[in-house]
């Protein structure tokens, strides 16, 4: 994955812009990269190293906690066990069971998601060039909140028919804060605004759904809104992967253009840029990843906030790198996957050996918290810790 | 005038500017004085409509003399207190929203951007999941206590940096708190199917089922409240310009901000104690003001004052009557009728600006 993706923090002006003549350095070349040819010179690309080795580390890290989430949980399963689960599906039923339709397509799900999420989150960002910005600025999540409220409110829908309702909204309310913002084109900030409309009146009709609804359907509807994997199995993780086929390299080809975006229209466009169409197609690029993360997860919050900032600062660019903010927001995701899935397990364990902290009894050792409850805390603090770490330097 | 054009050098045509500032003046006054007018009006329409069919006449008696009839029970114990409710609320979120939004710089912050929302909720969830509270009455307290708190948390983690409490510290500071909140919320109603029974109520904001009594303990808080986002109208309007240039104009950045934050936190945590988290007035309605007087706070604050319980009056009589049975809660109609006026508005502006 590491060349390809790299390849989109290729130095697009470099290519773009008449080099300088040798000797001069100009002030973006400071990335010690490589030079990667394709198909005899037609695809040329810079692969910066160390965002290369943030890439590598990442998945190294998904990958490692992906092994780690097999082996352990309320029933925990041996890692030769697992292998033979894994591989050849003999052993324990319940250990090949648990390996195989849980565990499995659960973690992969949390990478995947993870990296639609944190990529979505680098194309909102640098479009609007706000370090807080989401899909949520025209209005995706709450219309997703409320195609899959309906779903589950009215029709009790399983799995694959609240994923279709939360895309059916999500696009459906884009759409329409699109066609309410333009009027010969579409103004930033008008767009902002008329978001924030269509998301508060949607929030009305959402909490309208949810208090006239039954106890049970709006507490299953409420799950869904916290954000969870629980449940999920290997038709989530096909119609996530191929999703992904199809947008992750539209987004590593049109990420190039993302470090010029965020210099401003003038400068991008003066450096070569197609501005509008690369805006438009990103645009509907993130729309495109978050929703598949939103269909498959629901609304986890803050790995989309999170992953491009903390890539950006691992790779110590100029700028956001798309290949990064996957890389790292799929770590993300799966480390709060493992975590969340382990909570109460861990919760009992310390209550069996410190008998005041039984603060699980039997009845909820198997219960698995939400993975957005992990990501939405960690991310509080995670914020909280930037924060703290930068109260010296009178930056915010 | 604001700090701005009174540093602009003066014109050479000074007289005209001078009557072109009366003028303005004279306009945003009469202004003022229509949504007095119309505010009036609606407190009327409060305490007169509803499902039960009452005369004006029937009103006005049932106001001055308790006959203990039904009616007089009606508009006594139902009526008017969720009105008084409502322009207490009103009035709090909507200088509550202006403040905020002059404080950090944000033109669109949300007054729930210290956090105050999350911590009443989380408190709410909170007193109900764990400490096992019911009554309406003392979840007012328990939730005023968590926006407090939350507040505080937020106020201490944004203004520990050298410079102080910068606006962009404030914002994340109240990002982060409010992040870490709702995820504990989120954890404690997903496991808990009393507390998430309450919060899916609490949530939308209402002011139903509200006694005087509600109103007669909050209102000095709302009161303390306001009386110091007035004064610090002045105050603000030279921050607007920039701290540095803010202090060269003799204001105290630290202290005024932290006045800010103090009025906002008790107009906020006021408001979303005695009707939820009602959404979208805070944030709109002083945006509005702006658009309608000019970025001035000592004319924002005002309007803001009287926009926010208008709009809040006119969600809550639609709300009581627009079901065939049964009435919707007000935080469900305030976006559902002001986000059309605000888009069209949005829409209407040759230029939109913030």
């Amino acid at each position: 994955m590491t060349d390809a993706a790299t390849g989109s923090r290729s130095d697009h002006v470099s290519d773009a812009v008449a080099r300088p003549g040798p000797g001069a350095v100009p002030p973006w070349e400071p990335l010690a990269g490589w030079r990667v040819r394709l198909w005899s010179g037609r695809l040329t690309f810079r692969v910066h190293r160390r965002t290369a080795a943030v890439c590598g580390l990442a998945v190294l890290c998904a990958a490692l906690t992906l092994v780690v989430s097999l082996c352990v949980g309320a029933y925990p399963i041996a890692p030769p066990d697992v292998a033979r689960a894994l591989f050849y599906g003999t052993g324990d039923r319940l250990a090949v069971h648990f390996v195989n339709q849980e565990r499995l397509p659960q973690a992969l799900l949390a990478i995947l998601a993870g990296g639609a999420l944190g990529i979505s989150g680098a194309v909102f960002q640098a479009i609007s060039r706000n370090p807080l910005a989401s899909p949520d600025v025209i209005g995706f999540n709450s219309g997703a909140a409320t195609g899959a409220i309906l779903v589950i409110v009215t029709l009790s829908g399983g799995a694959g028919a609240v994923a279709t309702g939360a895309v059916c909204g999500g696009l459906a309310s884009a759409f329409l804060v699109f066609l309410l913002a333009s009027k010969g084109g579409v103004h930033g900030v008008r767009l902002v605004l008329v978001g924030l409309g269509v998301t508060a009146m949607l929030g009305s009709v959402n909490s309208y759904l949810l208090t006239r609804s039954s106890l049970n359907n709006a507490q299953s509807a409420h799950v869904w809104l916290v954000g969870t994997l629980n449940g999920r199995g290997w038709s989530s993780v096909r119609m996530m992967a191929l999703a992904l086929l199809v947008l992750l390299p539209a987004a590593l080809l049109l990420g190039r253009h993302l470090r010029m975006l965020e210099l401003g229209d003038e400068l991008a466009s003066g450096l070569g840029v197609p501005v509008d169409r690369a805006r438009i197609g990103l645009i509907v690029l993130g729309i495109g990843l978050c929703g598949v993360a939103v269909a498959s997860a629901g609304p986890i919050p803050f790995v989309a906030l999170a992953a491009p900032q903390i890539a950006t600062m691992l790779t110590r660019g100029p700028g956001v790198s798309v290949a990064a903010a996957g890389a790292v927001g799929s770590a993300l995701l799966a480390a709060a996957h493992l975590a969340s899935s382990q909570f109460f397990t861990a919760l009992a364990w310390v209550g069996d050996r410190v008998g005041w902290l039984a603060l699980v009894d039997d009845s909820q050792r198997n219960n698995q918290l939400p993975v957005g409850v992990t990501t939405a805390v960690l991310g509080g603090v995670y914020l909280a810790w930037v924060l703290f770490k930068r109260r010296g330097t009178g930056r915010a | 005038m604001t700090p701005a054009a009174a540093l602009a050098p003066a014109p050479e045509s000074g007289r005209d500017e001078e009557e072109r500032g009366a003028a303005r003046s004279l306009m945003r006054g009469t202004g003022l004085l229509v949504l007095v007018g119309v505010l009036l009006l609606l407190v009327v329409l409060s305490t007169w409509i509803g499902t039960k069919d009452t005369s004006l006449g029937q009103v006005w008696s049932a106001l001055w003399h308790d006959d203990g009839s039904y009616t007089t029970d009606v508009v006594r114990e139902l009526r008017l207190p969720r009105t008084l409710v409502g322009l207490m609320v009103g009035a709090a979120l909507g200088v509550a929203g202006a403040v905020m939004q002059a404080t950090t710089r944000n033109p669109l912050a949300d007054p729930g951007l210290l956090g105050v929302n999350a911590g009443a909720s989380a408190a709410v969830v909170f007193g109900i999941g764990v400490v096992g509270l019911s009554s309406f009455t003392s979840l007012v307290w328990f939730a005023f206590l968590g926006a407090a708190v939350a507040t505080v948390l937020v106020y201490v983690l944004g203004a520990s940096g050298r410079a102080g409490p910068t606006p962009v510290r404030l914002a994340l500071a109240g990002a982060a708190v409010s992040a870490s909140l709702g995820g504990l919320i989120g954890g404690l109603t997903v496991f808990n199917a009393a507390s998430y029974d309450y919060m899916r109520f609490w949530m939308v904001g209402s002011l139903a089922g509200r006694d005087t009594g509600l109103v007669r303990d909050l209102l000095p808080f709302v009161a303390v409240g306001l009386l110091l986002a007035l004064l610090m109208a002045r105050p603000l309007n030279a921050l607007a310009l920039g701290d540095e240039l803010g202090k060269a104009l003799g204001t105290r950045v630290a202290r005024t901000r932290l006045v800010a934050v103090v009025a906002v936190t008790l107009l906020c945590g006021a408001a979303t104690a005695a009707a939820g988290p009602i959404g979208f007035v805070g944030l709109v309605v002083p945006l509005v003001a702006r658009w309608l007087t000019g970025p001035d706070l000592r004319w924002v604050l005002p309007y803001s004052m009287l926009l926010a319980p208008i709009l809040l009056l006119v969600s809550d009589i639609l709300g009581r009557v627009i079901l065939p049975e049964g009435e919707l809660e007000v935080g469900a109609v305030t976006a559902l009728v002001g986000a059309p006026v605000f888009i069209a508005m949005v829409r209407r502006r040759r230029e939109v600006s913030l």
